[in-house]
């Protein structure tokens, strides 16, 4: 058994739990995790029961970056070592714990944050989030007669995080078990902050079956609509390459959320392969 | 219950959740297709899998919620879903 347990209550077939189990193999025993509210904690930690098998504690929703902090310099002063990480979903990273986030980039701490990325509020019924990509319909931003969906591109969190000129941030999908491994490994060998966001599918919200959670993590990837890459010290250094790049059709075609698109919104498809097309363009990705 | 000052609880318990019971489809190993790479392994967000002696997986079906990820991503094909009738 991982550093993470059996009998969690996360939907079948979802990606957060694969990423979880990675993340902690990557860390080791000697690791202190915060988590805010969304699916993790509440599927990891049902009173009276715990999933975690290092120390963990729960968050509000939009502060898990400060109890890191606090945790961090609370282990200083007590001349004490452990691998402090957040592990948090979208919304409380991108959205709503960003300020605090920010504030420990700001001020430097040994901390490594992880966010699971699947793309919008799933525990409180797949609102959309900054992170929600273009064209994909969530229960704030519907498909309808008059929308194709979220209008916004997803937010670029990472450039965000590389902006404080923190020493490390990287991308991972759970379709890529041993880079998540790695780059957590790395992270941990790094002092100061360092800021790693993870593609984690979730069945639920993206209406696909829970089979297809790897292939999608993987498709995403390989259609450059999720570039995965690393940031040292603000210089792109190293980008996952693709050896042949798949149209993002093939991506989106297997999701609920983006079914949509291709009955009234064909035209959608075009903007969403100019931003893949750009990505690319951008890290480098084909070859 | 007695309530631990600060909502403490004890780390790993969820084991008590048999989440098997969820299962609509089971998924069956073939030891004589099976190639021994884990990825079923690596990939399960159960991380139910267990490896015998000889390297073969085993899903701990207390736990297996039947998502079907190891069916759909066995290299070898070794692994078959298939409906589970309960009583
Ligand atoms: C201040 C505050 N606002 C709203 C909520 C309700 N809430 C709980 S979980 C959640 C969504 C979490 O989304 P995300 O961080 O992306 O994690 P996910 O559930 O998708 O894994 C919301 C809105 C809350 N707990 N606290
Ligand atoms: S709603 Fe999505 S992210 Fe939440 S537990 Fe279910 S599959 Fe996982
Ligand atoms: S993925 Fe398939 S071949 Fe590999 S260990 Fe599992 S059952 Fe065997
Ligand atoms: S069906 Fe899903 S939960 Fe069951 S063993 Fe396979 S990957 Fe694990
Ligand atoms: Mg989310």
């Amino acid at each position: 058994m991982s550093l993470f347990a059996q009998g969690h209550t996360a939907c079948g077939g979802c990606g957060m739990p694969i990423a979880v189990k990675l993340v902690l193999g990557g860390s080791g025993e000697n690791s202190i995790v915060v988590s805010p509210t969304g699916c993790l904690e509440v599927t990891s930690t049902r009173y009276p029961q715990s999933a975690w098998g290092v120390p963990w504690i729960h968050s509000l929703f939009e502060n898990a970056a400060a109890v890191a902090s606090g945790i961090e310099t609370a282990l200083k002063v007590k001349g004490k070592k452990a691998n402090v990480l957040v592990i948090g979903g979208d919304g409380a990273t991108v959205d709503i714990g960003i300020r605090a986030l920010s504030g420990m980039f700001e001020r430097g701490h040994n901390v490594t944050y992880v966010c699971y990325d699947n793309e919008a509020y799933m525990n409180t019924g797949v609102q959309r989030s900054g992170s929600t990509p273009y064209g994909a319909s969530a229960t704030t931003s519907p498909a309808g007669k008059l929308s194709f969906g979220e209008d916004k591109p997803k937010k670029d969190t990472p450039a965000i995080a590389a902006a404080h000129g923190i020493p490390y941030v990287a991308t991972a999908s759970v379709g890529y078990p041993k880079d998540i491994v790695k780059k957590v490994k790395k992270a941990q060998e790094i002092v100061g902050p360092k800021y790693i966001q993870i593609l984690a599918p979730c069945p639920t919200g993206w209406r696909f079956d829970g089979s297809k959670t790897i292939k999608l993590a993987k498709l995403a990837v390989e259609t450059a609509l999720f570039p995965v890459y690393e940031i040292e010290n603000g210089e792109i250094t190293k980008v996952k390459k693709i050896k042949e790049r798949k149209p993002v059709e093939e991506y989106l075609k297997l999701q609920g959320r983006f079914k949509h698109l291709f009955k009234e919104n064909k035209d959608q498809i075009e903007v969403i392969q100019k931003m893949a097309d750009a990505n690319a363009e951008k890290f480098g990705l084909d070859g | 219950m007695k309530l631990l000052p600060g909502g403490i609880v004890k780390p790993k318990t969820t084991v008590a959740n048999k989440t098997g019971a969820w299962r609509t489809f089971i998924p069956i190993y073939d030891e004589d297709k099976c190639k021994k790479c884990g990825i079923c392994e690596t990939f399960c967000p159960e991380d139910c899998i267990s490896v015998d002696e000889n390297e073969f997986r085993h899903p701990d079906y207390d736990f297996c919620k039947g998502c079907g990820i190891c069916a759909e991503e066995c290299p070898a094909d070794a692994i078959e879903m298939k409906y589970e009738e309960k009583e």
